[in-house]
């Protein structure tokens, strides 16, 4: 199972849970598997499909949107990240 | 060979032209070449220093800013202490936004130049200062505000200054890393190497907030800085804080290099980057030195400790 860590701000999608395990070989289809339990973060978290600006997905810490988005590939011990966008470090 | 430079005519026409060092013990083999670009030998310690003065002297330049006009910023630290002393300097009146739960450092060295503090609360994270700004200025339309996250002086002043001091320090430069926060950095430096260096690459260290700091009411009040060029970044990795601390303390153990918190960030990036790596070079920007975080005793402390107290500040 890959895990999906959940910020704080989407926990009102899930429950209050802060990590969901999933299945999947790729980003989309552990995100498909999330949304089939927690149907509300389906809209939060893509825009016609697609993930939105607002929100960043890493695997393994790197961010999925500079390697193959999407498609990108996550294996059973992988950790996905979903991130809101912020204003960062270095002020 | 002497390398001396001729004396600058003032402390803010000493910003800039900082030393580039080769990393010898934390480049992860022989094939790769690893180096940093230390930011912190600025006047104030930081890379800031050349984002403040571009942006104040721009602003003069154009009339935004004129002489005795007070300067309002959002800053959780080196942005504001530049400013500060710039402001000293030229006669203008500063007064910081700033996050409640940073280190005690940063308001003694502020106070030091003169600032006034106006703290937004920790919670709210870097987002909340920003807020607590934009409100500041939109009710007292006499001050000024560079606001560093749109300004295009910000990286602007990369592109001009520090993306020609590396090429020039480190002509066969491969791969760019620095940490994430407005952008300027990343942006400019990024612009810069990829015009005249094609196929290098530019790869941002972000910070993973804790959770307590994140600062978000909902995913709506998400921010991505407006002086962000996200086309010009080829890979992006999020770095927790225990993992900037061991970074930071490599660097001193290491390197003998007195970083700041999101040096540790990006030195941990650029090393696994450097790792995945047959040959090349690799430039790492570290962004400040590590005075500002004497209080919280990063290089000491109990690393559980340490990451549970982390969690509820913001120290970079």
């Amino acid at each position: 199972m890959t895990t999906i860590r959940i910020p704080p701000v989407l926990r009102e999608n899930t429950g209050g849970s802060r990590t969901v395990e999933v299945t999947g070989s790729t980003v989309s289809e552990a995100l498909d598997d999330l949304f089939g339990k927690h149907p509300a973060l389906r809209d939060r978290v893509t825009e016609d499909g697609e993930l939105s600006r607002f929100i960043n997905v890493y695997v393994n810490d790197r961010d999925v949107r500079y390697r193959e988005g999407l498609e990108t590939a996550v294996g059973a011990d992988d950790t996905i990240i979903l991130m809101p966008a912020m204003a960062g470090g270095s002020r | 060979m002497s390398t001396a430079v001729a004396p600058a005519s003032d402390l803010i026409a000493a910003i800039g032209n900082t030393p580039m060092v080769e990393l010898r013990r934390l480049a992860p083999h022989d094939g790769v070449r690893l180096y940093a670009k230390l930011e912190g030998n600025n006047p104030t310690g930081s890379v800031k220093d050349r984002v403040a003065r571009a942006m104040i002297e721009s602003a003069i330049t154009d009339g935004s800013l004129v002489p005795g006009q007070t300067i309002l910023e959002p800053s959780s630290g080196n942005t504001g202490i530049s400013l500060a002393m710039i402001g000293s300097r030229l006669g203008h009146p500063v007064r910081i936004v700033m996050p409640d739960n940073t280190t005690p450092e940063r308001e003694q060295i502020l106070r030091l130049f003169g600032a006034e503090i106006v703290f937004s609360p920790g919670a709210e994270g870097s987002n909340g200062a920003i807020r607590l700004a934009q409100g500041l200025a939109d009710a007292d339309p006499s001050v000024f505000m560079p606001y560093q996250y749109g300004n295009e002086a910000n990286p602007r002043v990369h592109f001009e200054t520090t993306g020609p001091e590396i090429l020039a320090q480190v002509p066969d430069v491969d791969v760019f890393v620095a940490g994430l926060g407005t952008g300027g950095t990343l942006t400019g430096v990024g612009q810069y190497l990829k015009r005249e260096r094609p196929g290098v690459r530019i790869v941002a260290a972000e910070p993973l907030p804790g959770e307590q700091v994140q600062g978000l009411r909902s995913l709506e009040d998400g921010f991505i800085p407006p002086v962000l060029d996200e086309s010009v970044l080829d890979d992006k990795f999020l770095v927790n804080n225990r993992d900037a601390v061991i970074g930071l303390r490599r660097l001193l153990r290491d390197e003998g290099i007195f970083a700041g918190l999101s040096c540790g960030a990006a030195i941990a990036v650029a090393v696994r980057v450097a790792r995945e790596m047959e040959t090349g070079s690799v430039v790492v920007l570290l962004a400040d030195g590590g005075w500002k975080y004497l209080s919280a005793d990063l290089w000491n402390r109990d690393l559980d400790e340490l990451e549970d107290e982390l969690e509820g500040s913001l120290l970079w």
